[in-house]
Order: structure tokens, then sequence, then C-alpha cells
């Protein structure tokens, strides 16, 4: 800051210096540009009005909440109430129609999968995949082959409760570790992999021996022609869709080791109306049933 | 302007600058820590937040190890499109007894305040393992040494004992049957596990695959994982009266 009482005035220039000196360099003690300077008090001034109508100070017990009673939380709330208003009439209409009148219905259909497609993005996709391709593990959505049913109702039924998800009406049931707990000798399980192999990829080797060994062991849950039950989770063996891989070795190892995916239960995460928009855009991945 | 005078007193007097600086910063200081010592206007009162249980707290130990806050925050903002994202904005309550918090910054990878039961444990340890084969376009480095690690909780007591120190309600019982807890948080299928949930409410027993070798980090990161953002019951919480 200039020191008036040692004012020295740099010939070349004009201008004030500092009044120090080093080495015979003297330094200017140039004033600041008028227009910025009043742009700071300018500033300072209308910062005062924020003390007054915003949360500002401090207190004991609290804070003063200011002349507008702005809190970012109410202003979230706000926010969220626009934009549940923006989307009440079509949201509303959600809640308020079945499944099968959401799908019956063109326009809501329309609307239904656009917010399932942006739910599945955030929820479903890190598991299930982008566009629901799926992967070692996770089902494929797009293939119309459904674990648990392809209907409507059965979609939304796992998605609010998910599959051994640890509620009460998710879907349960496991595939067994036929090896592991020694149900099936080592033997059989490559006997028996061999003849599921042979399901969806005709050989003219003899599975035969697989064949009685699938019939008394898995044929509960898979069917006696292998095409699955949904009501058990048990996927149909002879189509060239697998969930953890059709080669043998695969196979062999879920026979071992057994199997069984969690899915969680969607319904205490996401509201009604959702889980319809998810329902109705997955059956619609998958080609529905 | 003449105030400017009496501001070479403080340029050239370091002694008066001193004590100039020390009176800025203690108004600076009693505005900012001062209400810190009222926290019932800063923390919310939330029914179901509870003390980590002793393998969460072990889990949580490796993610500040591992440096997860460096590309992970758990913070969902009051903003709409957070909220609309993650789930209901982040409640200081949440993370009363985090020491430190986890709150983050940066976020390379998406926020984890919620992320607990969002996905399978069988999910939480392919992703950890090889995180692209269940997100193709992730960048987050693989984790997979730490299924391979045996989970060291030698020390947990100690670390709750700290933690009790500063504010934690770990009490004493809750000390000694920390690595009773800890087995059982690992075995499902256990009776031991109702105990557990009796102490920490909500606890989840999660399947070890450490088997005869005991935990590995993986399970503990994975209980951790698993619980965060889970205590909250949003039905219950008076939103409006919590406005700030």
């Amino acid at each position: 800051m200039v020191d008036n009482t040692h004012q020295d005035i740099d010939a070349a220039t004009g201008t004030a210096t500092t009044g120090h000196e080093w080495d015979g360099i003297k330094e200017l003690n140039t004033p600041l540009p008028k227009w910025w300077l009043y742009i700071l008090y300018a500033c300072i001034v209308w910062s005062v009005g924020y003390w007054f109508l915003y949360p500002a100070i401090p207190l004991p017990g609290g804070h003063t909440p200011g002349l507008l009673g702005w809190t970012s939380r109410g202003a979230v709330t706000a926010d969220l109430q626009e934009l549940q208003a923006q989307r009440a009439t079509l949201v509303g209409q959600l809640n308020k129609s079945t499944l099968q009148q959401i799908a019956a219905d063109p326009k809501l259909a329309e609307f239904a999968r656009a917010y399932g497609r942006s739910s599945f993005g955030v929820n479903c996709a890190p598991c299930h995949g982008s566009n629901g391709q799926g992967s070692a593990g996770y089902p494929n959505l797009t293939a119309d082959r459904w674990l648990w049913g392809g209907k409507l109702d059965q979609i939304s039924q796992t998605i609010t409760h998910g599959a051994r998800s640890g509620d009460p009406d998710g879907h349960e049931g496991n595939m067994p570790a036929f090896g592991k707990d020694g149900i099936l000798t080592k033997d059989q399980i490559g006997q028996v992999a061999a003849y599921v192999v042979s399901l969806s990829t005709p050989t003219t080797a003899d599975v035969s021996a697989g064949q009685k060994v699938f019939a008394e062991n898995c044929a509960p849950c898979h069917g006696d022609n292998a095409k699955g039950n949904p009501d058990v989770g048990a996927p149909n063996l002879t189509t060239k869709i697998w969930l953890y891989g059709g080669d043998k070795a695969t196979i062999q190892e879920t026979l071992t080791n057994g199997r069984g995916g969690h899915m969680p239960a969607w319904g205490s995460k996401l509201d009604p109306a959702t889980i319809k928009a998810l329902t109705v855009y997955v059956h619609a991945l998958g080609g529905g049933q | 302007m003449s105030m400017w005078k009496h501001h070479a007193i403080f340029e050239k007097n370091s002694l008066v600058l001193l004590v100039g600086i020390l009176i800025v910063i203690a108004i600076g200081g009693l505005v900012e820590i001062g209400p810190l010592f009222y926290l019932k206007s800063t923390i919310e009162t939330v029914d179901g937040v509870r003390p980590y249980t002793p393998l969460e707290l072990a889990g949580r130990n490796i993610y500040v190890r591992e440096g997860c806050y460096l590309c992970h925050s758990q913070m969902i903002r009051s903003l709409r499109d957070e909220v609309e994202r993650y789930g209901h904005y982040s409640l200081a309550a949440e993370s009363k007894y985090d020491h430190p918090f986890q709150w983050g910054s940066k976020r390379t990878g998406p926020d984890l305040a919620r992320v607990g039961g969002k996905y399978s444990d069988d999910w939480q340890r392919g992703h950890l393992n090889d995180p692209r084969s269940v997100v193709p376009g992730s960048v987050m480095p693989r984790y997979g040494f730490l299924a391979e690690t045996p989970l060291d909780f030698a020390h947990i007591q100690e670390d709750m004992q700290v933690l009790a120190i500063e504010g934690v309600p770990y009490t004493p019982d809750l000390i000694a049957k920390a690595k009773v807890d800890i087995k059982a948080q690992l075995s499902p299928d256990d009776p031991s596990v109702a105990d557990l949930v009796k102490r920490y409410p909500k606890a989840v027993a999660h399947a070890s695959l450490g088997g005869e070798a005991g935990p590995t980090e993986q399970d503990a990161l994975v209980a951790y994982l698993q619980m965060l953002g889970t205590t909250v019951d949003f039905k219950l919480f008076d939103a409006k009266a919590n406005w700030r």
C-alpha cells in the first residue's frame, strides 16, 4: 500500500513506488484499476444482502434462517415435487392401470418403456447389461427365455421380490450341488453333462447313460423333456442360451457345485409406478410372453 | 484513503501482524467450529443408524486403506438429479459413526452411499475381482487380491475401543464379542446370527468364500458395501422437520 510519508515518484512513468529498493531496483505501486476496485466494493455490499436473505450466521442451537426461508433440502423437495407434477398425468395412469392395460395402450406403453429404460440403466444394467443382454451368471433379458416366467405378472413378481433375496415372497430354489453333496459320482456327472450338451448340440455319441441319470435326478425340476420349469426357476436346457455356459466343463462345474444367483427385491427400493414401467420395458426387451 | 495509512502498522510490525492474524483466525474458528459444539442442530434425529458390526468395520478399514474414497463418494447431495439416481439425499446422521467419514468429492465411479443391497454379493465379488466382467466400460482397477488375502482382524477390538472414545456407542460387551460377531456374520445359517442381529439391528450375514482358511478381506469389504445406506427407513423419516 502507498506509504504517503515517503512518496517516491518514478520519473519514467509518474507512478509512485513502494518506497523499497533492492539492488537499485524499485517496485512500482500501480494503483488497482478503478473499474475493478468499484466492482469489488459493489460485490462486498451485495454480499451483505445474502446475510439477511439466506441462512448465514451459525448460532448456538441453530443458525439464522434468512428472510427467504430457503433450505437446500426444501429446495430439492420442491424440485422433486415439480418433477412429480410434470410426470403426474402419465405416472398417475401407470399407478391406476394394470400391467396388461399399460401394455395394450400404445401411448402409455411407450411412456412406460422410456421411463423403465432410464430406471433400468441405473438399477438393472450393472448385472443385466446396458441393453439387457446379461452376462455369465446374469440372465439375458432379450432372448425371450425366462427363468421365472416371461408374462407381465411374473416379471413384475421377480422385480418386486427378487430371487433368493431373503424376501419371503421372493423366488426360491437352487440348483443342488450334485457333486459336492455326494448325490452323483464324478462319472455320473460327466455322463449327464454330455447328455445335457447333446440336447442343444446333437451328437452321434451314446448319451443314454446320462439320459438315465437325468431322468432320475434332473427331470423333477428341468422336466422330462428338459424344457425347464419357471415355477422353480429351472432353465430350459434344450436351447443354446446358457446362464453360466453351455460347454461340458461349465455344465460339470454347475452340476458339481450347484448354482443359485441372487436378485435383490426391488419392491423396497423402487415405487410401484417405476416397477410397472420396468416390467413393461423388460417384457418388451425379450419379446414378452 | 487514509485508512491505508494505518494498514502500514501491520506491515511494519511483525508482532502486530501476528496478533491481527490470530484475531482473524479466531473469528473464523468461532464461526465454523463453535456451532459443532451444538451438534443437535447439525445431526438429525433418525431411527435406525447403528454402529458398524465388527466385520463391516473391518471392511470399512479396507475401503479406507485401498483409497476407495478417491473415486467413490458416499454423499448423495440434495440435488434433484442425485436423488433421482441414487435415492434419498444423505443425512448427517448416517455418517455420525464414521471416523473419518468417507463422503469424498471425487466421482470417477458412482456414489456408494446407498449401494447396500442394490446388487447381489456375487455381483460385488465378481465386480471387485474384475470390474469389466460385469460393467464393460468400467475403468476401476481389479481388486482380486482381496479375495486371496486373509482378513487380519486381530486388532478389531482396539479399533472399536478407539471409536468408543470418539463417541461411537461400542459397549464393553460389544467389544468383547467382536470376534464372535465376525464369525457369526460370515455364517448365514448359524443360530449365532440371531444374537448378532440383536446387537446390530438389520445386520445381514454373508456367505464367506474364505472356507477353512477363514474370512478374506473381500468378505469384510462386501459386508461393508452391502450395508451402506440400509439402516435408515425413510418411510419413517420426517423430512420436513429436518429441512436445513
